[in-house]
């Protein structure tokens, strides 16, 4: 069998989570089981070239990892040498035994409680963020500085910080009950969901910034290996893919966003689509909604679409009016007004958001939208007026561009153009 | 003689490849299939969407049970496919309902979604 440095570097990150967790019970602490599992990386480098690779790349990684993670700690403790690499040479029966007691119920635990412990409610966000793609997603300190847009040792910094907040308030080790688990699965499930949207959100143009959401779909793919029954997870993983699909079309040459109406539909990945579309129909089947698999619905009426005069837009409003239910939310009657407009008119849609002003008026979309609906019913002041509060809040360049692109054509006095939309 | 070949590789580690590892795979599977297509010798070609968008039947007494996520093979073996073009995954179901029907027993029907089609090029 070919095993070259990208097969191994691949096998190692496709292992990490299970391994890490598994070592991370076994050891119960965050730094000793990174250790062993690097170290158990190294060795396999090393060995898996001449060897060939195990059978079971989990449970090998397990193994080693352990005997390097006790012989660490021996070491540590009476400063005695390490044993020679010949201990490793056959693990052969070994792995198979190994691989018979790692059932998928402890898999399960184990990865759900790593994700958890990245999710301490006494973390804040980007912390958890963080936490989750240096520990279960094994990126370097610089990938995830480089998608933060911070320095290495800033983000070093936060990282150690977050690993002592979680050290002083460990997460208990008892296997879940199922409330519990249910409970940790949501925490999760939105912690993935962050790491996705913040790559999402600083736009596709960025590579750093792109993988966050590659990885993002990585763990929730294998939260639903784990759970392959949950429909929010399947909602999850397909919101996620649905989302990610049009990537290639969100931003043109120059980084500016192209809205989903103008985007070039032949740019998006149709495998993507597919397979996130195809999870909403199995979640769906469930008949139980939950704020993922809506969310997910939305975005497969907009997959459906081949062209943007083709979407369904009163069925994209009936799930946002679900959708408010599930989670009131201003932000979601936002959303929803951009379909009204669409099935109803700018009217209907700026009567359903005028209520809103007080509660978003720090937010930049809130007003890019009531900008784009006041200038469609011929309110050119007022709408550049909005606009403007737009841009001064927007949160990335690209952002506050498209706004920009919006007063220019208010000031052509062409006709005009469609309202805001979600992206 | 027909022969199907079917392709297996560990999942997670294939999800892992970067979108560049795997256009770079896809390209040199594609070179191979060719040369099968130039010979007038190659049928339909499928690469399925992940086991996580599967959906079993599992054969029993009575109603099939319809369980998320593909077939978890015990005793059984693979012993053959059909392509369907279905509406939904809910005529898809309901296709091989009426499978489990004409052949009930042991086993089951697995159905996962096709991320990647290219018909028969066999006349």
């Amino acid at each position: 069998m070919m095993v070259d440095n990208a097969w191994i570097a691949a096998a190692l990150t496709a292992a990490r989570p299970q391994a890490l967790s598994a070592l991370l019970r076994y050891f119960r602490h965050l730094d000793t089981a990174e250790e062993a599992f690097q170290e158990a990386s190294l060795r396999a480098i090393r060995s898996w070239p001449d060897k060939g690779p195990p059978r079971d790349t989990v449970a090998w990684l397990i193994f080693v990892g352990r005997n390097c993670g006790v012989d660490g700690l021996r070491k540590a403790r009476h400063n005695v040498a390490l044993p020679a690499e010949e201990r490793l040479s056959d693990l052969d029966d070994v792995e198979v035994g190994m691989a018979e007691r790692l059932d998928l119920g402890h898999y399960r635990d184990d990865i759900l409680r790593l994700l958890f412990v990245c999710c301490h409610p006494e973390l804040p966000a980007n912390q958890q963020i963080a936490l989750a793609l240096r520990i279960v997603a094994g990126l370097s300190l610089r990938q995830i500085a480089r998608a933060f847009l911070v320095g290495e040792t800033a983000m070093e910094q936060r990282i150690t910080r977050a690993k002592a907040r979680i050290a002083a308030n460990p997460v208990p080790f008892d296997p879940p009950d199922a409330e519990a688990r249910l409970e940790r699965l949501g925490v999760v499930a939105m912690m993935l969901y962050l790491v996705f949207n913040e790559g999402y959100s600083r736009g596709h143009a960025d590579p750093a910034a792109a993988q966050l959401c590659d990885e993002a779909i990585r763990l929730a793919r294998l939260l639903l290996h784990l759970f392959p029954a949950e429909p929010e997870i399947m909602g999850l993983l397909a919101l996620m893919l649905l989302q990610h699909a049009r990537h290639r079309a969100r931003t043109d040459q120059a980084g500016q966003i192209v809205l989903l109406d103008d985007q070039d539909r032949a740019l998006w990945d149709g495998a993507m689509l597919a397979e996130g579309r195809s999870l909403v129909e199995k979640a769906l089947r469930h008949a139980e909604p939950g704020i993922y698999q809506v969310q997910a619905a939305i975005a497969a009426q907009h997959a459906r679409a081949r062209h943007a005069a083709d979407t369904d837009w009163g069925a994209i409003d009936r799930l946002y009016q679900t959708l408010e239910v599930l989670q009131p939310s201003p932000v979601v009657t936002l959303n929803r007004a951009v379909a009204v407009s669409k099935s109803r008119g700018p009217a209907a849609a700026l009567a359903l958001i005028e209520p809103l002003a007080e509660r978003l008026d720090g937010y930049f979309y809130f007003h890019g939208v009531r900008g784009g609906l006041l200038l469609q019913l011929g309110h050119g002041p007022a709408a550049r007026e909005a606009f403007n509060r737009a841009i001064a809040l927007a949160g990335s360049p690209a952002e506050a561009a498209h706004i920009r692109l919006h007063l220019d054509r208010l000031a052509e006095l062409g006709p005009p153009p469609p309202a805001a939309a979600i992206q | 003689m027909l022969y199907a070949v079917l392709c297996y590789n560990d999942e997670k580690a294939v999800s892992a490849w970067t979108k560049e590892e795997d256009d770079a795979c896809m390209a040199r599977l594609g070179k191979v299939e060719d040369s099968m297509k130039a010979k007038g010798k190659l049928g339909p070609v499928a690469r399925l969407l992940p086991t996580t968008s599967a959906t079993t039947l599992r054969k029993g007494s009575g109603e099939p049970l319809i369980i998320d996520g593909p077939f978890a093979e015990t005793k059984e073996q693979f012993l053959g496919f059909y392509m369907v073009d279905c509406e939904s995954l809910e005529e898809a179901i309901d296709f091989a309902k009426e499978l489990t029907k004409a052949n009930p027993g042991g086993g089951g029907y697995e159905i996962r979604p096709v991320g990647l089609y290219h018909p028969s090029e066999i006349g």
